[in-house]
């Protein structure tokens, strides 16, 4: 067990810079996820503390000693790749202690810890199959078992789930935090899916274009999101982004978001928000839920508008509905039971106290 | 095509008549229709092969002028005379050394290609395959060139640094040499390609995982390289042991057996047996005996080929 930290580490292929100087500090027992969309760099960045790519510039560190120049079987690591890289001709126990008898430990110890493991991850009857005799989520927990028998300081999870069906990937979700919860290992855990980021991680790390853009609990990605990046690339469905300006009305901070519609912004926000210049192009960011249908006693902050629905989306407990706003769409999430039908005119409710508001040339959340 | 027959085979077995029904229902049933598909090929093979291996079999049993019946007096007379035997061993220790060669070259030279990049790597593949490609009949003239006594290159060579001169085919052991030395030039590209053809299609994951796992460049080599090569190294293997055994060409041109037989196959002492000294039954009875020898060799490579087939 060991805390990991990287400082300013860059990876440039040829003349693509695929991570542009990354500070990151892991502390022991913890679980980072670093997510991001395809290409921002945070499988490079995993490989990298794995070993399996050289760094350009920067330091990787692992329990205090830099790691640069070690090769990845001295860096006491463990890593859960998203095919699974099963050894296809060795069985479910020979797999898993392979990493020990490469490093000659006694018999009765490899066989003591791969019996642990097979019952940790509920893998003891599969033992003695080969991996091809082994469904996907089988491979899987062998994949996790070949991990944890090492007992390594870190463990290096490579988008472990993406192979697996919907339903079969919420349960190893699980598995895998029960897993932690046990075995307490540092852990660094690579994945493209929020849901996943956010069920999984002590704290998330959002990556996009080889930066890091916010490193946070999900909470607080979730609530306190530092850019605009982040504030829609958590949350599903996505936040919506209205561009709008501040004006003042009768002594009223206001927010305007199209010629007709403009709201008294909460006295919290006001008094936030009250030095910004009144001409900037801003961006109100209101998540979903926080677009609901009217009700008869509206808290205060909560402002009412009308529009026409484009489309429903039945969810079974809520129902989405996306409309425009002068040519932005926007999505909201309202009651099953409030009536909401195609095509068909409705008064939402906006929360303003839940509002964002964004520069919309830097995106930076203010 | 096929599942067309199968589908009315199996609508019309209930209406038919039993004998007429069983009739349909062999043809409609896959296999057979596989059967009678290949049935031009399994034709041509019993033509191009069967034929003259059964009638190798019946020239053996004749004596000398092909006149008579004789039985198996010609495979007793083979095992009474020293030099067959001495063919025996030759041919095995060609063979086999010649074989375990050309795997080794291949495979550390299949390592080598798999590493260069890209566009490289076709140029070099191109060049490593041209010994294969050049019909071994013109190569080995060349090669008979670099081991002539007067004008050897070779020596030539071997001379500045104070060696020789080698007589490269006038001595038993430097004519093996030559023969093996040759015959791995001539082979061990098609190893090479096979074995990187395999190389290619093992998941780099595997090295990855295995690296993490603390396997050095020996231990991924012999716990991963190996065994997912495991399959195409055997029977590689095999037909490499095969040809190489059969091997005639290199060794009529280079010594045609000498000196004193010692470099002598079974196919170039069957040649010389049979056709220069006329007596094809003797010639006939020498080249069975590869046919033992090489089925035991492949009973025991090609031993669960099938089974681990599955594996990947």
């Amino acid at each position: 067990m060991a805390e990991v930290a990287l400082r300013k580490v860059i990876k440039r292929y040829d003349d693509v810079e695929a991570v542009r100087g990354i500070d990151l500090d892991i502390s022991d027992h913890e679980f980072i996820v670093l997510v991001g969309p395809s290409g921002c760099g945070k499988s490079t960045t995993l490989r990298m503390i794995a070993g399996l790519e050289d760094i350009t510039d920067g330091d990787i560190m692992i329990g205090g000693d830099v790691v640069n120049d070690v090769p990845p079987k001295d860096r006491d690591i463990a890593m859960v790749f998203q095919n699974y890289a099963l050894y296809p001709h060795m069985t479910v126990a020979e797999n898993m202690s392979f990493g020990l008898r490469l490093k000659h430990y006694p018999k009765a110890e490899i066989k003591a810890r791969v019996t642990e493991a097979a019952r940790l991850l509920d893998i003891t009857d599969l033992i003695d199959r080969k991996p091809k005799q082994l469904s996907g989520g089988q491979r899987q927990r062998v994949a996790m078992g070949r991990a944890i028998v090492r007992n390594p300081k870190v463990f290096l999870f490579d988008e472990p789930l993406s192979n697996l069906d919907a339903k079969l990937r919420v349960q190893m979700r699980i598995e895998i935090k029960k897993v932690h919860q046990k075995v307490r290992t540092t852990t660094v855990y690579v994945t493209h899916d929020q849901v996943e980021a956010m069920t999984l991680a002590d704290r998330v790390v959002v990556m996009n274009k080889g930066r890091i853009e916010q490193i946070g609990t999900p909470n607080e990605l979730y609530h306190k999101p530092a850019t605009r990046f982040v504030a829609g690339f958590i949350g599903s469905p996505a936040m919506n982004f209205i561009p709008c300006r501040l004006e003042d009305v009768g002594g009223k901070l206001n927010v305007r978001l199209t010629d007709r519609i403009s709201f008294p912004l909460p006295p919290a926000r006001a008094a936030r928000y009250g030095a910004l210049p009144r001409t900037e192009n801003l961006l109100l960011g209101i998540r979903p839920e926080h677009l609901t249908e009217s009700h008869a006693h509206l808290e205060p902050g909560v402002e009412t508008f009308d529009t026409v629905l484009d489309v429903t989306e039945p969810m079974g407990m809520e129902t989405l509905v996306y409309f425009g706003l002068e040519g932005t769409p926007i999505c909201g999430r309202v009651d099953p039971n409030a009536g909401a039908k195609d095509g068909a005119p409705m008064r939402l409710a906006m929360d303003l106290n839940n509002m964002h508001l964004l520069n919309e040339t830097t995106g930076a959340v203010l | 095509m096929a599942d067309v027959v199968v589908e009315q085979g199996r609508l019309s077995r209930a209406a038919s008549p039993r004998k007429r029904a069983s009739l349909r229902n062999a043809m409609g049933r896959k296999s057979t229709v596989a059967f009678f598909l290949t049935l031009p090929l399994i034709l041509l093979i019993a033509l191009l092969v069967l034929y003259p291996a059964f009638y190798s079999v019946y020239l053996a049993t004749l004596n000398k002028a092909m006149t008579k019946f004789v039985g198996l007096s010609n495979f007793t007379f083979l095992f009474k005379r020293e030099t067959f035997w001495m063919v025996v061993r030759q041919s095995c220790i060609f063979a086999i050394t010649a074989v375990v060669f050309k795997a080794l070259i291949g495979f550390i030279v299949a390592h080598f290609v798999h590493n260069i990049p890209g566009k490289k790597q076709r140029k070099w593949r191109g060049m490593l395959l041209v010994p294969w490609v050049i019909p071994p009949a013109m190569s080995t003239l060349a090669w008979l060139w670099l081991f002539d006594p007067s004008y050897s290159a070779f020596n030539y060579t071997l001379s500045f640094f104070g060696i020789g001169p080698i007589p490269w085919l006038g001595d038993t052991f430097w004519a093996r040499f030559s023969v093996i030395l040759v015959n791995v030039w001539y082979g061990a590209p098609f190893f090479l390609i096979m074995y990187l053809a395999a190389l290619k299609s093992v998941p780099d994951q595997l090295y990855e995982a295995a690296a993490i796992d603390g396997a050095n460049w020996w231990q991924k080599i012999w716990h991963i390289t190996l065994p997912m090569m495991r399959n195409i190294i055997a029977i590689t293997t095999l037909f490499s042991l095969i040809v190489t055994f059969a091997n005639f060409d290199i060794v009529r041109i280079l010594t045609s057996g000498g000196p004193l037989d010692r470099t002598h196959l079974f196919a170039t002492w069957a040649f010389q047996v049979g056709i220069q000294s006329s007596d094809i039954p003797l010639g006939a009875c020498v080249s069975l005996f590869m046919v033992p020898i090489l089925a035991v060799a492949a009973v025991f490579i090609l031993r669960d080929v099938n089974k681990r087939g599955n594996e990947a």
